[in-house]
């Protein structure tokens, strides 16, 4: 319950929209996959360039690394997504969505040189909307805002009548 | 704990002083802040969800494909029938695919197939009931595998093999003459295709034959008059349409999702030694084996001009006129069947062939470049065949109509015309997209192979699939035979029957005639006569 003291209400209310248009975001990636029989990750993984291009080539002679992966991704992008919109486990939540965007940025950096066949839909030079998205994850786990629009407030609260009795 | 939540709320309603475990209003209300963004969320993607399906089922509707299935593969008429002894004359690299299509296989390709992975597969190929008793090859070392082959005990669909003697025949009149061969199956180099096919149904065996069927007309009227005599069962090795595709594709031309097919348009696309046709070296540059000790030369050669052995004319046939027809033989033939099949074309009306040999300059009659223009006024349509082999971009398949075209490869794509009348409606409206196509059909999506993967996921993404098609790991030559054995056992026609292979032997003979004679070559329907 500190937060309450230090945020404004405009600086609360657009930290707590944020927290919502990502969620949304990442509950959608994640259904989307779903929805679509047969999805995987196979063609972005062939996509892979960079460091990560040794990870990726092993997932693809793999079969089950790929269903596995396929899996944790899915399931992750929409736990992530449920608990930033419902603001539970918030930090973890930010900061798992932090490293999995940063995972997908690492896969297809938009660095000089690294030329991919699957044409993007803007235009970026190493700095591109999932980089962007995966900080603005960053803000919120530093700045977090579960405990006074989300459930987290309900595990607070919990944690402190512990404390409470243990006194 | 919903209810529990109202509960603690009770007592500030009340105005008492509250306890500390008791929340605010307020502050509850904040908490579950997420509930009505997500409520939101569930809307939108019923939507979402409902839009696509709709969209989705109003195209197919539309088309009056909602209802394409899975054609049934009926079980194998062995169960019940005699044993079939089969012959197999010529054992090179195809009869490989034929033992195997049979359920035989030689004991060095069980490893070879562990390896790649595809015994698991082959092992499950229902057994046809079938006995290889014979083997003839003029090549000592083929008819060795041959022979290895065939008392292999390692057998597909948990067969036994048979307790038969098989038996190396010298030459295909000595096993014609033996009463223990029911059938045959021919995959010699093409010249002796139609001299052999006549024989074996003169002594009243069953012809299974590789494409080409005849290398000029006498030998092809001379083989369509023995079949329909014999009273045989005549397949031409044609197995392409054998595949699940063909099967979907056939519906489609039924349901005129095409409009009016004006031009087809068949490629061969290859760029490599071996793609044309340079074969006598092993991988490692060293020449194949055999020589004139063990390969019956003469036999070789049957009724073609004497010339002095030599592994490039044993192993690299094709390349030369006296024994093939080139490209059209070799490739076209498969290209003209599927169409064949398909549309029913039949003999051109006449035939415009031109190319010449730009790349490959070695001693070869087969010109590596190649256009042929099939016209058929009758049926207001132009097939056409353009090959390189000199370039490997793949130009596919198609057959344009005057509202959709439609690729045909291992997996359909149809992609309706800007211009399209018949779809105006629905391009207008949105509902077809025509950046992509607007059916698909992958027998094998669902299953990621190197194949599909990102192109075969942006098509499926752009346009619509479906999934009512099984994969089937069925190997399409074993299909093909399979057709011609249920054949001879519960009577039928076989698909590349005669009559499809003698329509195929004149298209072709007439588009090699065209590049040999640098003219327009005509069909003659009265006389029957190329012209």
């Amino acid at each position: 319950m500190k937060e309450t003291k230090t945020f404004t209400t405009p600086q609360l209310t657009t930290l707590v929209v944020l927290r919502f248009l990502i969620g949304w975001h990442l509950l959608y990636e994640g259904f989307s996959k779903v929805l679509i029989p047969n999805w995987s990750s196979f063609g972005f993984f062939q996509e892979s360039k960079w460091i990560f291009a040794g990870f990726a080539k092993f997932v693809l002679a793999h079969d089950n690394a790929l269903s596995v992966v396929d899996f944790l991704n899915t399931w992750g992008l929409i736990a992530i997504g449920l608990g930033l919109i419902f603001g539970l486990f918030t930090k973890m939540a930010s900061i798992s969505g932090a490293l999995l965007l940063l995972l997908y940025y690492l896969n297809n950096p938009p660095f000089i040189g690294l030329e991919y066949s699957v044409p993007t839909e803007g235009n970026y030079l190493v700095v591109s909307k999932t980089l962007i998205e995966s900080v603005a994850l960053v803000v919120l786990a530093v700045f977090p805002t579960g405990s006074i629009f989300g459930l987290d407030m309900f595990i607070e609260r919990y944690k402190n009548l512990k404390n409470n009795r243990k006194e | 704990m919903a209810q529990d939540k109202e509960k603690e709320i009770k007592p500030e309603e009340k105005n008492e002083p509250a306890p500390k475990t008791a929340i605010k209003r307020r502050t509850l209300i904040k908490a579950l802040a997420g509930i009505p963004v997500l409520g939101l969320f569930t809307y939108e993607l019923a939507a979402k969800k409902g839009y696509d399906l709709e969209k989705k089922n109003r195209v197919l509707k539309d088309l009056g494909l909602q209802n394409i299935e899975a054609p049934v593969i009926l079980p194998s008429s062995g169960a019940k029938g005699n044993l079939l002894r089969i012959g197999l004359i010529g054992f090179g690299a195809r009869a490989v695919v034929h033992a195997n299509g049979l359920g035989y296989i030689h004991p060095n390709d069980v490893e070879k197939r562990k390896k790649s992975g595809t015994l698991e597969d082959w092992l499950a190929q229902e057994d046809l009931n079938v006995a290889i008793t014979g083997i003839c090859d003029v090549f000592d070392l083929h008819a060795e595998n041959g022979l290895a082959t065939a008392r292999n005990p390692v057998r597909a669909g948990g067969a036994k093999t048979p307790d038969i003697p098989v038996k190396r025949y010298r030459t295909y009149q000595e096993m014609l003459d033996d009463k223990n061969i029911d059938a045959v199956m021919i995959a010699t180099p093409d010249h002796h295709h139609a001299p052999i096919s006549a024989a074996a149904s003169r002594a009243g065996k069953h012809v299974y034959c590789e494409k080409s069927i005849a290398l000029n007309e006498e030998e092809l009227n001379d083989a369509y008059v023995a079949v329909k005599n014999s009273g045989i069962v005549f397949q031409l090795g044609h197995q392409i349409p054998q595949s699940v595709i063909f099967k979907q594709t056939k519906d489609i031309i039924k349901k005129d999702i095409l409009g009016k097919i004006t031009l087809v348009e068949t490629t061969t696309n290859r760029n490599s030694a071996d793609g044309a046709w340079i074969r006598h070296l092993d991988a490692n540059g060293n020449p194949k084996p055999g020589d004139e000790k063990s390969i019956d030369w003469p036999q070789w050669l049957g009724s073609t001009p004497v010339v002095p052995f030599s592994t490039n004319r044993y192993y690299n046939w094709q390349k030369f006129f006296a024994y093939e027809t080139g490209l059209i033989g070799q490739l076209f033939t498969h290209e003209f069947d599927a169409v064949n099949q398909l549309l029913r074309i039949g003999i051109p009306k006449a035939v415009v062939s031109s190319g010449g040999i730009y790349y490959w300059k070695d001693d070869r009659d087969m010109p590596d470049t190649l256009h042929c223009v099939f016209e058929y006024p009758d049926r207001d349509m132009t097939l056409l065949y353009s090959a390189t082999l000199a370039n490997s971009r793949s130009r596919g398949r198609v057959f344009m109509g005057r509202d959709a075209s439609m690729e045909l490869g291992s997996f359909i794509s149809i992609t309706a015309d800007a211009e399209s009348i018949k779809y105006k409606k629905q391009i207008e409206a949105g509902l077809i997209d025509l950046s992509g196509p607007m059916v698909s059909f992958n027998p094998t999506s669902g299953k990621i192979d190197a194949v599909s993967s990102a192109t075969e996921k942006y098509y499926a993404e752009r346009g619509l699939t479906t999934t009512t098609i099984n994969g089937s790991e069925l190997d399409v030559t074993y299909l093909h035979i399979k057709e011609w054995i249920d054949c001879i056992r519960n009577g039928g026609t076989p698909s590349a029957n005669m009559e499809r292979a003698f329509e195929e032997g004149i298209a072709c003979l007439m588009a090699h005639r065209s590049y040999l004679e640098h003219r327009r070559i005509e069909w003659d329907p009265v006389n029957k006569k190329i012209v």
